[in-house]
């Protein structure tokens, strides 16, 4: 591989490339396409799994919420109680003034929103702290059984509802990207079989020339991979752009509905150098076996 | 040097093309290719630059079985021959110093090797004052002399040419006749396809004749070099 070869390989590349610009275009396209796709849904399915996973450690403890009007004994009463309940290890108790506190501190700015309320909407909650999760279904039951109990939240349906959402996005997903993926290769290699044809005079002639396979290869996988890097770097842009649009978006006014979610959130911009890689590997390959396809069909070579 | 065994070549619709061809080439020989339009000489040609297979048969190129040569060495094997059309097949966009040097850098050669060697072959064919024309601004003759340059230019052991003067008036043909006489006089293999009885009786050399896929004469007559008029 010599620099003068390089040097062919590469003009007849862009040379290519130019001559057959639509349909270049369309192949950037597409390959762009898949991998914004594949770029949200490993976005999704990260984010999923992430806030499974946080939820998981507050798994062991579960929220009592109390009826309205309860009064003070009552709830020294009930906390007793709680506290003798096979498998608990400790019960916590926070006021429904504590709780308008804690959240009027998390919505920062924004919380002149909750100074309009005229009553505290907010439950007295006990946390019970389990000793061990097995305990959390008897433990569960025997709450709501008691009076005054206005509800019990434990997280584990929750974090099981969202480990199954993230398995069907991610098998969803396997099979969108994979039809997508053969669908850019079908465009990728149509667009080189243009090219293949547009010079298939001069190809003709180098095989009888007997030209390096270098020569009358090179520039068609070239070819590929100029148009997999374009339309790679073209998802990036638009996968981090349209992040950060959304995420600006939100945390205008809707911010503070989701502070809780927010924190929780991998951006885009964390990820950024895994999917530099990914992208640029899948656009790549896409590139390249596009351009072996029509290369194998029209050039016997 | 070049042999084909019990050569019989049948398309994919059933048409035997070439039958049951043995023949042998010597190194340095001039052979013409003769028979009527169908007769199977442009497939013979293409059985030896492993354009095509034999459906049976073998064929030897020196040391090389041709028929087992793989994908991925053919164009080593075909660097070994130098290939004439009958259109020429000059890439439009290039001059005639560019279409020359075109075939030198698909294999080899330095710029310095390049820019030595393109002006010798050019004057062997007589253009050493057309190197930076364009194809469309030369004449037919002159367009298959740049073609035989470029098939020259990397010395192969093998010169092959179908038809090289299908295109062209008896005059120019002649001259072009003359120059694959030089290439042979200078050791080069020539083995040429053509239905132009006039430059056989011009030039005897060996004449092999095809019909209908088959070997029907094979005769060696004298050289050019007793040819009785003009020179
Ligand atoms: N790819 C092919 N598929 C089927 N038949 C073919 C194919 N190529 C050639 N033939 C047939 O084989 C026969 C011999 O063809 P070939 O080209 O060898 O003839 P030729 O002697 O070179 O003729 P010409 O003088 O007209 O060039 C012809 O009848 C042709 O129709
Ligand atoms: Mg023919």
């Amino acid at each position: 591989m010599n620099l003068k070869k390089t040097k062919y390989i590469f003009k007849q590349a862009f040379k290519n490339l130019w001559r057959n610009r639509v349909m270049g275009l369309a192949s950037i396209g597409s390959i762009a396409a898949v991998l914004i796709i594949l770029g949200f849904i490993l976005l999704i399915v990260l984010n999923i799994n992430n806030v499974a996973l946080v939820t998981k450690e507050t798994f062991d403890q579960i929220a009592v919420y109390v009826e309205e009007g309860i009064d003070e004994s009552q709830i020294a009463q009930m906390g007793k109680d709680f506290g003798e309940l096979e498998g608990v290890l400790a019960v916590g108790f926070e006021t429904k003034e504590y709780a308008l506190n804690k959240m009027k501190e998390d919505w920062g700015e924004d919380s002149y929103l909750l100074d309009g309320l005229r009553k505290n909407p907010l439950p007295n909650t006990f946390i019970v702290q389990l000793k061990d999760v097995s305990y959390a279904d008897d433990v569960t039951e025997k709450l709501k059984a008691f009076d005054g109990v206005e509800e019990v939240s434990f997280y584990e349906d929750a974090v099981n509802t969202l480990i199954v959402i993230a398995d069907f996005v991610k098998k969803l997903g396997v099979w969108l990207i994979l039809i997508l993926l053969l669908i850019s290769v079908f465009i990728i290699s149509n667009t080189i079989k243009i090219t293949v044809l547009n010079r298939r005079k001069e190809i003709e002639l180098m095989q009888y020339i007997g030209a390096t396979n270098g020569y009358v290869r090179g520039p068609f996988i070239i070819e590929g991979i100029v148009l997999g890097v374009i339309g790679s770097f073209l998802a990036i842009s638009i996968l981090i752009f349209g992040f950060n649009y959304f995420s600006t978006l939100l945390s205008g006014r809707y911010i503070a509905l989701l502070s809780g979610l927010a924190s929780y959130i991998i951006s885009v911009n964390l990820i950024l150098k895994d999917l530099i890689i990914i992208f640029l590997t899948i656009g790549i390959g896409i590139g390249i076996l596009g351009s072996l396809i029509s290369l194998k069909k029209f050039l016997s070579v | 040097m070049i042999e084909f065994n019990n050569v019989s070549k049948i398309y994919k619709n059933d048409f035997v093309a070439v039958e049951d061809i043995s023949l042998k080439i010597e190194a340095g020989e001039f052979l013409f290719i003769v028979g009527k339009s169908g007769a199977g000489k442009s497939t013979l040609i293409k059985l030896l630059l492993k354009e095509i297979n034999p459906t049976e048969g073998t064929i030897r190129y020196k040391e090389l079985d041709v028929t087992k040569i793989k994908k991925r060495n053919v164009a080593e094997y075909r660097r070994r021959i130098g290939f004439v059309f009958q259109d020429y097949r000059l890439l439009p966009k290039l001059t005639v110093y560019e279409n020359i040097a075109f075939a030198m850098e698909m294999i080899c050669c330095s710029s310095k090797n390049i820019r030595r060697e393109i002006p010798i072959v050019l004057s062997m064919v007589g253009l050493s004052d057309k190197a930076k024309y364009y194809p469309d601004e030369l004449s037919g003759g002159e367009q298959q002399r740049v073609s035989i340059a470029r098939a020259i230019i990397n010395k192969p052991e093998t010169i092959i040419a179908d038809e090289p003067t299908g295109n062209l008036d008896i005059e120019t043909s002649a001259e072009i006749m003359k120059i694959f006489n030089e290439i042979n006089k200078r050791g080069t293999t020539v083995i040429m396809a053509t239905h132009d009885r006039e430059l056989i009786n011009r030039c005897n050399r060996r004449v092999v004749e095809l019909k209908s896929g088959r070997i029907i004469k094979d005769i060696k007559v004298g050289g050019c070099e007793d040819e009785p008029k003009e020179d």
